[in-house]
């Protein structure tokens, strides 16, 4: 019997318990003669844990698999032959059997995620016998460096931290420039939140980014790297660690790489929680040990970057792409995706959405598709409202137009940014006006204080969304609002500023009637803003045990134990302490 | 805690860039960075005190309290913030009777909130200490912090702040 059961052990699935499936499987398997493995996030979260059984090429996927579940797919799969059809969620090779999930994955194209939840990402040998350094070995045995940067730029690939500028000619800018010592840097800051790509790729896949690293090495001129990871990523910092180790010991990190001459070697620089160390000057600071506040440019990193030499500096997923390119070459790459968008994006798909996980799919694909196609529409059967995309520098784009395509022309032209691929699905409970107010709140406590606009700027429109959260707004808010914006984009420095505003700016642009609402009707159209809803008990949801009556701190709710309870208006002051203290949802806010 | 923080001192030999990792170090062993520590990697690095301090202000990991046994970090990203992050928040400060950044005066637990920890898909999410939990409800967490307060006490006499949270962390 030749059956091999592999587990899901990306951040997804740990905390959706998969070291307790894990520990039954290997309990279950002593002296069995089967193999039990770890494997990375096959993207499907939202069925965490995931199984998969193994035998003669076919893949058997299970979706929440509990320590139960996990006995009896080992009783009957990997014991007994019989696949557990009703927990199955995607079969690969098998014919005739058809998982739940199959329509996921169906959309997508998988070359940055090629490996994830396919090889252990602590095993080497299983990375190279995924083709894994087979990139590496070409690029620095068959190509000089003018040809890796060549190649690099037929393919198209652009920049996939959220500017989209060519890698290509990012490499050729860094090789122009001479120096003794020259740094790689790699961007693994993922500060945007939600997105969770980069943790993903690093997670189950470590060895695809440092190869990407070494060939980018011998492109430039290469003589030390760094990969700048956030603190908040333990499990990626571990699996990088054992990564880099490897590859030291199998001669692709060190001194003259399998024999090219190439001498280069990578360092880990964990982040300490800033969230403009994304933004590559400031990141080269934190390096650097000093507080991470961006410089000007010019000069440019690929001049005087880290320690004022010649830098280049990508993010996780732009390097990922870089191995699969060498290998199947620029035009297999460039037949992927959009004229000016080649290849593949990875988003992020969470927030409303009901199958909330990692997709990988051809530029161009419309926000419409990515949604309902691969992402199963809106949880709870709601309405679709927008996507937030680009985090807090990104926007809102509405349902409305939905059939907007996912590429670097079509997103800057909604207001949004293409951004590193964070994709949070919104719903009609989400107000758009505290979503402006989130967004503003975040960047307003990021801002490094270097630049007075977006220091104390971002300060003033947050007070000013406070104010219309609250009922208090007034008429001249939104132009002030938009006044404010245009200064900070124009007086800011770095990024950080000059995108801060987008949130405000795209929901004022696709959704004025919901700050209309809470300025001139003090109504919050979504229910969602505390001060303007009323509070009330849904007679049918309630069981009447009382515990939001205790908790209620002004006594505004009453009733007879056993039966539902009231909520006097005129005494609630809309704490919200009833609804965190009731188990059965029966508070209601509208 | 994988290295002593005194061996790491020991071991710095000058090279560029080692405040930040010196300051993780610290962090990792006294579960904050005391003044002491402060003045001993100014010293060791050749980096004016304030500058040692004005670095540890300006990233949101370090911290200059001691903390809780056990941190809760409740995540506020895009996706736990439309999925009601906020309830979560609401019942701990509840439960524990304490303020997002305080401690218990028991020095079990300290509440922290954290932009993304990254785990989007099973919003609303929190980390104790290294351990994820995901899908949240109200109900949930105040399950889980009494399950920990009972574990607690039923293992060993609580003690106070810094040294424990490293252990609990380690």
């Amino acid at each position: 019997m030749n059956r091999k059961v592999v587990v899901g052990m990306g951040t997804c699935g740990l905390s959706a318990g998969a070291q307790a499936v894990y520990d039954r499987l290997r309990e279950l398997s002593e002296g069995s003669g089967c193999e039990v493995s770890v494997t990375g996030c096959i993207g499907m979260c939202f069925r965490e844990p995931v199984v998969e059984v193994r035998s003669e090429g076919r893949r058997t996927v299970y979706g929440d698999v509990s320590a139960e579940r996990a006995a009896e797919i080992w009783r009957r799969h990997v014991l007994g032959g019989e696949p557990v059809t009703e927990w199955i969620i995607k079969t690969f090779g098998e014919e005739g059997v058809a998982g739940s999930e199959e329509k996921f994955l169906a959309k997508q194209r998988r070359i940055v995620l090629r490996n994830c939840g396919v090889i252990d990402p602590e095993s080497i040998d299983e990375y190279e016998a995924a083709g894994g350094y087979s990139a590496l070995r070409k690029a620095l045995l068959e190509m000089s460096p003018a040809q890796i940067i060549e190649e690099v730029k037929a393919s198209g690939l652009r920049g996939r931290g959220g500017a989209g500028f060519p890698t290509g000619m990012k490499w050729s800018f860094a090789a122009g420039n001479p120096g003794p010592v020259k740094y790689i840097v790699c961007n693994a800051d993922e500060g945007d939140p939600g997105a969770f790509m980069d943790r993903s790729v690093l997670e189950s896949d470590p060895h695809s980014v440092l190869e990407g690293m070494i060939i980018a090495a011998r492109a430039i001129g290469g003589t030390a790297g760094y990969i700048y990871c956030r603190a908040e990523y333990p499990l990626a910092i571990k699996r990088l660690t054992i990564a880099i180790e490897a590859a030291r010991n199998r001669g692709y990190l060190g001194r003259n790489i399998l024999g090219s001459g190439l001498d280069f070697d990578l360092k880990i620089k964990q982040g300490a929680g800033a969230f403009v160390c994304g933004e590559e000057t400031a990141l080269f600071a934190s390096i650097e040990g000093e507080r991470g506040m961006p410089r000007i440019r010019p000069p440019f990193p690929a001049e005087k970057g880290l320690w004022q030499k010649p830098t280049n500096n990508n993010n996780v997923e732009t390097y990922a792409n870089v191995p699969w390119i060498i290998t199947n070459g620029a035009a297999a790459f460039a037949s992927v995706g959009t004229e000016k968008s080649r290849g593949t994006k990875v988003f992020a798909l969470a927030g409303r959405v009901a199958k909330g996980g990692l997709a990988e799919v051809p530029m161009g694909m419309t926000i419409n598709e990515l949604v309902f196609d691969v992402g199963g529409g809106i949880k709870e059967g709601r309405a679709f409202k927008a996507v937030q995309m680009g985090g807090p520098s990104g926007g809102c784009i509405p349902a409305a137009m939905g059939d907007t395509p996912v590429d670097f022309e079509s997103i800057p032209r909604t207001g949004a940014i293409m951004g590193s691929g964070g994709m949070v699905v919104l719903d009609e409970t989400t107000c758009m006006v505290e979503m402006a107010r989130f967004f503003l709140e975040f960047t307003q406590n990021e801002s490094c204080g270097k630049c007075t606009f977006c220091r104390i700027g971002t300060l003033r429109m947050l007070e000013i969304l406070e104010r219309i959260t609250r009922g208090e707004g007034t008429p001249e808010d939104i132009p002030r609002l938009e006044d404010l914006a245009v200064k900070i984009k124009e007086a800011s420095l770095c990024g950080l500023g000059q995108t801060a505003p987008n949130p405000v700016l795209t929901t004022i642009r696709y959704f004025r009637d919901e700050y209309e609402a809470h300025i001139r009707d003090r109504r919050c159209p979504a229910g969602s803003c505390l001060a303007l809803v009323t509070f009330s008990i849904d007679g049918a949801k309630c069981v009447g045990c009382g515990l939001c009556a205790k908790n209620c701190p002004v006594g505004a709710i009453a009733g007879e134990k056993g039966k539902p309870h009231l909520i006097d208006t005129s005494k609630c002051v809309k704490c919200g302490r009833c609804i965190s203290s009731c188990n059965f949802g029966a508070i209601l806010r509208s | 805690m994988d290295e002593n923080f005194n061996y790491r001192l020991w071991r710095y030999d000058g090279a560029q860039g080692e405040l930040i990792p010196l300051l993780q170090s610290a962090q990792d062993h006294f579960g904050y960075i005391p003044r002491r520590a402060i003045k001993y990697i100014a010293d060791v690095t050749g980096t004016p005190e304030a500058s040692v301090y004005g670095v540890i202000t300006f990233y949101s990991q370090f911290r200059l309290q001691p903390m809780g046994r056990y941190v809760i970090r409740v995540c506020d990203g895009t996706a736990c913030h439309v999925s009601s992050s906020r309830m979560l928040i609401d019942a701990i400060e509840d439960e524990l009777s304490v303020e997002i950044g305080g401690t218990t005066s028991d020095g079990l637990f300290t509440l922290t909130t954290v932009a993304c920890l990254g785990c989007c898909s099973l919003a609303p999410v929190m980390m104790i200490n290294d351990e994820t939990h995901g899908k949240l409800t109200p109900a949930a967490v105040r399950k889980i912090l009494r399950e920990i307060r009972r574990r607690d006490a039923a293992s060993k006499p609580p003690q106070a702040g810094g040294e424990c949270a490293r252990e609990a962390g380690a």
